[in-house]
């Protein structure tokens, strides 16, 4: 039966739930906590697997994949599903022909988010059936579940996944991969051209199919929902790892109605749990959904009541605030000081984010390892929103002040750029703009890990491609190519001069601000600094770029950790007494 | 019965691969695992920490405050900041190392003084080793994760053999030797 069992993250048991049930194309823009997912899924031979530009693009090629009859997926986070919505809300009036599985990671508690949305929303707003497992096993399991149902039922499947369970490992059972045949595509307008009076009939097709997988989920026996009955004092209705959870704070002290489908929810079912229990409670994080259907039911439950709407759970919360048992614990007698992720040593963004905040400008940030520009000592940047926002933000400030449009600049990333930047270009180019925007070319997506993009010449198979130069497009949108400069955030002196000269002209102008992110292999990091104390007049210049390497000595002077420090240079270029050298290790 | 370990240290310094090791141990042991990681900002020097939960079976994959029985720590910080994990008679292994956070490189905030020792006046079975320093010895300043492993398989639900097995299988085969320089290290250590 089982060939063998291996410790998976859930990401990574998606990844081979995708290769075991036959999957043939993948799309996927990548977002914490969901980038692994494609990165594994890419390992295999026979999965074609690909980096989209952004996720909309992505589902619409998986789309694509399904209707051309082989079973696709695409995976993004909870903030890349709004960026797809468009398409998301026509694949259930289109259907599929092959199975498609999109998974989307949420991510409560904002470990690296802007935001801590819920995705089922999304299902419900779409018509989407909506899985969600509770551990690598489980994340396995319902992939292959969904492509099975998703053909059955002429439906994307959604894989609701959180932090948790993308991001934990347990132990996976393997099995053979299927191998499946392109299923025949047939010329279907009815199907698939959503013109009207194509479409009107599939609206009803949309409301039947769900109250046939409302009947799907009342099966116990289906794989997907199931009944624990323990003890009848408390009755708790769980989904993904907040039933473990739960399983953990009260064991066989609880009976629990664990839904692997959260949409559409299984109203027999809660019925029949609800009338076995004294009390009945809704273990779910981030917002009330199962409870406001349970609510709707005319069923008495505890939930949002006793628990919070933000933030992640665990079993001891649970613990606490459903059983009252706090647990004892140690703890520091002193404040101890924070420990904020910060840009790495010899990062390539330092030295421009030292220039920006010197020259006063105004940021508009965007999404990437730039967002820590904005923690202190550098703290320049004003905005962060959202992919691409920085770019289409700039051009509304900018029109409100068209007097601080000399000192208010944007800031974006080259993969952000691709994913959503180039639109809002065009936007400032046709609408008669005058603002500066600063492609940080890095030559890598850095902050989801190093991922390939469209600009970095590589695919996500790691296959050699013509990398797109942002200023071509820059040019392409309408930019003038005056004004399209090519800048190193190495040597600021210089980047602050071609920066003033693009503020004070009345035009769009497009500064590509290109150096390698500091993890690259590529980059040299045979030397590293050194202060010398003779020539140290402790001005702590040096201290103003916020390099993780330098700090201040017992005497007062800065002093450099020579293990961490990657030969960048940029404090040298900060001492005015020629204190600091560059040494070959 | 569940065990909890709990892995902590800055970004940077390798704590998913020590979670990964350990993890393979307990399987190598026979237990039901869950391993629990932080992955995006973690490579950006902030504060880390991943959990390693192993038993007859295990429901969720973190570790609640009081609830950890070995803190595997790679910072004298981070054990401090962590120390509200540790249950009643649980034990930190700590490397000696102090990185400093942003707001002491600023100048914001000093680095607390006598940690370990403060913690120890807790009642706390705390076991200090200079980690980075046996690192360098064994050819990497990088393996100070499998270091600290060394030193936790001295004593732990673990035998020796079981972690080397799991260090063999999850560290690159062309960085093994030094890898398993270091695991002896910090054992003897
Ligand atoms: S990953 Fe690269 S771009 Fe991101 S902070 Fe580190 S050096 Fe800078
Ligand atoms: S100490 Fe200076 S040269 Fe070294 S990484 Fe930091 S900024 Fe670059």
């Amino acid at each position: 039966m089982e060939k063998n069992k291996k410790l998976m993250l859930g990401n990574e048991a998606i990844a081979r739930g995708l290769y075991e049930a036959g999957c043939r194309l993948v799309s996927s823009y990548p977002g914490t906590p969901s980038t692994e997912i494609s990165e594994c899924a890419a390992k295999y031979d026979e999965i074609y697997a690909e980096w989209a530009p952004n996720e909309k693009v992505a589902l619409e090629t998986a789309l694509g994949a399904a209707i051309a009859g082989g079973r696709s997926f695409c995976a993004m986070k909870h903030v890349g599903l709004n960026v797809a919505a468009d398409p998301l809300f026509i694949t259930g009036y289109t259907g599929i022909n092959a199975g498609m599985v999109i998974t989307v990671a949420d991510d409560p508690g904002m470990h690296s988010s802007q935001n801590e949305q819920d995705s089922r929303h999304y299902a419900m707003a779409a018509k989407l059936p909506m899985l969600e497992p509770c551990d690598s096993g489980e994340a396995l399991a319902f992939t292959k579940l969904a492509y099975d149902l998703s053909e059955q039922y002429d439906t994307p499947f959604i894989i609701r996944m959180t932090t948790r369970v993308a991001h934990s490992q347990s132990l996976v059972p393997l099995s053979d991969r299927q191998e499946r045949e392109i299923k025949p595509y047939e010329k279907n307008p009815q199907k698939y051209v959503m013109m009207p009076a194509y479409a009107r009939p599939k609206h009803k097709v949309c409301e039947d199919r769900l109250d046939s997988l409302r009947v799907l989920a009342e099966r116990t026996d289906a794989g997907i929902n199931r009944i624990e009955y323990n003890s009848p004092k408390t009755g708790i209705i769980a989904s993904g790892v907040n039933y473990d959870y739960a399983k953990e704070a009260f064991g066989l002290d609880a009976s629990y109605l664990k839904l692997g489908m959260v949409f559409p929810l299984p109203e027999k079912l809660i019925f029949e749990f609800a009338s076995k229990v004294d009390r009945l409670i809704i273990v779910e994080d981030l917002d009330p959904i199962i409870e406001t259907h349970v609510k709707a039911l005319g069923i008495k439950c505890d939930g949002k009541n006793l628990l919070p709407i933000t933030g992640e759970f665990s079993h001891t919360m649970l613990l606490e605030l459903l059983r009252g048992k706090k647990t004892e614990k140690l703890s520091m007698d002193e404040a101890l000081p924070g420990r904020p992720p910060v840009m790495c040593p010899g990062c390539p963004h330092r030295g421009l984010f030292y220039t920006l905040k010197k020259m006063k400008l105004t940021v508009m940030g965007d999404i990437g390892c730039y967002t820590l520009g904005a923690a202190p000592p550098l703290s320049a940047m004003d905005t962060t929103l959202c992919m691409g926002a920085s770019i289409s933000s700039i051009h509304g400030f900018t029109k409100i002040r068209p007097d601080d449009a000399k000192k208010t600049v944007a800031v974006i990333g080259d993969s952000t750029f691709m994913h959503s930047g180039i639109t809002g270009l065009v936007n400032i180019t046709y609408n008669k703009g005058i603002s500066t925007v600063l492609i940080l070319d890095n030559s890598i997506t850095g902050m989801t890990g190093h991922q390939q993009n469209p600009c970095t010449g590589f695919t996500l198979k790691n296959e050699p491609v013509r990398g797109i130069l942002p200023e071509k497009i820059a040019e392409a949108a309408g930019v003038d190519p005056e004004h399209i400069k090519i800048a190193d955030p190495g040597d600021p002196a210089a980047l602050e001069k071609i920066i003033a000269a693009e503020l004070s002209c009345d035009c769009p102008s497009v500064v590509i601000v290109r150096r390698p992110c500091a993890l690259l292999k590529c980059v040299k990091k045979d030397s590293f600094c050194l202060i010398d104390t003779d020539k140290c007049k402790k001005c702590r210049a040096c201290m103003n770029i916020g390099c993780p390497c330098i700090s201040i000595g017992a005497d007062g002077r800065p002093v450099i950790d020579n293990s961490l420090c990657t030969g960048c240079g940029l404090c040298e270029k900060m001492c005015r007494f020629g204190a600091i050298k560059t040494i070959k290790r | 019965m569940t065990k909890n370990i709990m892995i902590v240290g800055v970004g940077g310094q390798g704590s998913l691969l020590a979670s990964r090791i350990v993890g393979n141990a307990a399987i190598e042991a026979g237990y039901d695992v869950k391993v629990s990681e932080v992955h995006g900002m973690s490579q950006r020097g902030g504060s880390v920490v991943t959990y390693v939960r192993y038993g007859d079976k295990v429901e969720s994959p973190v570790i609640g405050e009081g609830e950890a029985d070995i803190i595997l720590s790679f910072e004298l910080l981070e054990s401090a900041r962590f120390l509200p994990f540790l249950r009643k008679g649980g034990k930190i292994i700590t490397n000696t190392q102090k990185i400093n956070p942003m707001p002491v490189v600023t100048g914001q905030a000093s680095y607390p003084e006598e940690l370990a020792e403060k913690i120890r006046q807790k009642g706390v079975n705390i076991i200090e080793t200079d980690a980075l320093a046996l690192a360098a010895k064994a050819g990497s300043e990088k393996a100070v994760n499998v270091v600290l492993i060394g030193c936790m398989a001295r004593d732990c639900d673990f035998t020796k053999e079981q972690l080397l097995a799991a260090t063999r299988a999850c560290v690159p085969a062309k960085l093994a030797e030094i890898n398993l320089a270091a695991f002896e290290l910090g054992y003897n250590a």
